[in-house]
């Protein structure tokens, strides 16, 4: 008896704290929305299956019918594993060099990506400190940089390719500058929040220390906004990733994740479709994850709690 | 002119004996203009404060005793009346950095421990580094925080982090030390404890004082000057001089002398309330 308490103890302790933690309720959420999709997808390839069958007029049963509709070439909704193989086929097994390599497409999205998260953040801080530190600017730029947001994306990004290439700007930087055009917004909002969160004692001191503007900025509101400016990061680099893939699809472009969707869809190969998207959605969370131990690491060495 | 800031802000010792006006206010008027009526937050102060003094406003909120305080620092500009630090306008008293100022809450930033906190202004008056930490050392050492150095403020309780922020107003030797309410968040036994330690420091930094605060005992116990105050519009109904020995202990809040000036400053914020209620 004591014994088998002994054993169990620790094991229904390992139990809670999956429980308490965030891995049990992930995996669990996971399992379910894995379930729902084996379900949907077979649902969805059943007529197409059933329609086959009749035409080759073989017999067939439930079992036949619920394992082909998972293994079909090109389904309606590919099955979770079948998305899998193709991105293992992809990813892992074709060399990075050959146009067939996922991890080349990602590196062609994500370069522009990262092209246009950087300058779009610049740009961001940049409006933000003119904002927050000029009036007229406040007025006068405001209301442009909420308007800018308001342009559906897929109807301003084949102009700006156009414009872009008619004077001789092609691949990378178009791209890069719908990134921008995105991601810039939730950065300028987040800092003037942020550049404007000192209260007023901590501003009073500044002012009865004779600081100048560039001191207060420095030591008082850059630090200040840190944790706006994180928040607003995380927002900004996966639209960052979605604008670099809106940037390929009207230009027919040759390389890219948006480039491997378009050509999916051209020849109906639903799952080159789904593992693109796929690994667009891995890219993006590993991304906002990369941001979030980055201002971990650094608000930590600014005394955060831990 | 070769002098570094640094060296500029090391004063030679005020002869302290010598009765000299540091803080003067004439006819201070200040009004502040809301939506639907003006504000008479202070009406025609006059007041004078002398080196080495300690001198504490008293009165209800909304007396304008913060406004007072907040007028002397230049944080708030008089709409008539004038007022000198030392001679000067208090604008130009700021600019030479004449005072340290204790906020109600101790303001300490957050992302900085408490030795960069107190090293803040000597910062931006842009003093080597080796100095300001020797400056650190020192001044923390004098509000009891030794240890503490690099803690960040959440790690210190309310009390402590008031002390911090003493040692900030003090580390750039300030001539005058202005406090608003510094302790009115803390509990009675950690202000009895602060003041106490307050009292202390101003014997030994030969600094002036001017204190804001609405707790009686704490006026009479710290203050060589009680300035009391009554609202709407704020003025000044009373100023109390008091002569306790500069190194009195909380013993002498049982004396009589004590429990009179105490009695005065109460008669003079009930007159002044009493046609308000």
């Amino acid at each position: 008896m004591t014994d088998a308490a002994a054993i169990a103890g620790p094991k229904v302790n390992i139990v809670s704290r999956v429980a308490a933690g965030r891995a049990g309720p992930v995996a669990a959420v996971s399992l379910v929305i894995l379930a729902l999709w084996y379900l949907g997808a077979i649902y969805m390839n059943a007529q197409m299956q059933i329609d086959r069958f009749e035409r080759e007029e073989t017999a067939w049963s439930a079992g036949d019918l619920v394992s082909a509709t998972l293994s079909q070439e090109r389904p309606l909704l590919p099955a979770p594993h079948q998305i899998l193989v193709e991105m293992k086929k992809t990813i892992i097994d074709t060399k990075i060099t050959s146009k067939r390599s996922l991890v080349f497409h990602s590196w062609v999205t994500l370069s522009s990506t990262l092209l246009g998260f950087a300058i779009g953040t610049v740009l961001g801080i940049f409006l933000a400190v003119g904002i927050v530190h000029v009036k007229a600017l406040e007025k006068s730029l405001m209301p442009w940089v909420i308007s800018s947001q308001t342009i559906p994306i897929l109807a301003i990004a084949p102009m700006i390719v156009v414009v872009l290439g008619a004077i001789g700007l092609k691949g990378l930087i178009p791209k890069a500058i719908i990134s921008t055009y995105l991601c810039f917004f939730p950065v300028t909002i987040g800092m003037v929040k942020g550049l404007r969160s000192p209260d007023p004692l901590q501003m009073d001191l500044m002012h009865t220390y004779n600081a100048n503007q560039w001191q207060t900025f420095w030591l008082l509101r850059w630090p200040s906004s840190l944790p706006f400016l994180f928040t607003s990061l995380k927002v900004a680099i996966a639209i960052s990733l979605v604008g670099a893939i809106v940037g390929e699809l009207p230009t027919g472009a040759q390389a890219g994740l948006g480039a491997r969707l378009l050509a999916g869809s051209y020849y109906g190969q639903t799952i080159q479709i789904w593992s693109a998207l796929v690994t667009a959605a891995l890219l993006a969370a590993s991304m906002v994850a990369l941001v979030g131990m980055i201002e971990k690491q650094l608000l930590r060495r600014m005394g955060a709690r831990p | 002119m070769t002098a570094s800031p640094a060296q500029s802000i090391e004063k030679p010792a005020q002869d302290a004996g010598q009765r000299r006006t540091v803080v003067e206010a004439k006819k201070l008027s200040l009004t502040f203009q809301t939506a639907d009526s003006p504000v008479y937050a202070l009406s025609e102060i006059d007041l004078q404060v002398e080196h080495g003094e300690f001198v504490s406003f008293i009165g209800p909120s909304g007396c304008g005793k913060t406004t007072l305080l907040r007028a002397i620092a230049d944080l708030e500009q008089p709409t008539a009346g004038s007022i000198e630090i030392n001679g000067v306008s208090a604008h130009q008293a700021r600019l030479d950095r004449s005072y340290g100022y204790v906020f109600q809450a101790p303001a300490l930033y957050p992302w900085r421990n408490i030795e960069r906190n107190v090293t803040l202004p000597l910062e931006i008056m842009g003093m080597p580094r080796e100095e300001r930490e020797e400056r650190a050392r020192k001044y923390l050492e004098l509000v009891d925080l030794a240890g503490f150095a690099k803690k960040f403020p959440w790690q210190l309780s309310g009390g402590m982090q008031q002390r911090a922020s003493i040692a900030r107003a003090l580390c750039f030797d300030p001539e005058i030390l202005l406090m608003d309410e510094p302790f009115g968040a803390l509990d009675e036994i950690v202000r009895d404890h602060l003041n106490e330690q307050l009292l202390k420091l101003w014997d030994k930094t030969r600094k002036t004082v001017v204190f804001v605060t609405h707790s009686i005992p704490e006026a009479v116990f710290l203050s060589t000057k009680i300035v009391v105050m009554s609202p709407r519009p704020g003025r000044i109904i009373d100023v109390i001089e008091t002569n306790f020995p500069r190194d009195r202990t909380l013993d002498i809040r049982e004396t009589a002398d004590f429990l009179e000036i105490a009695h005065r400053v109460r008669e003079g914020l009930r007159a002044g309330h009493s046609y308000d209620d």
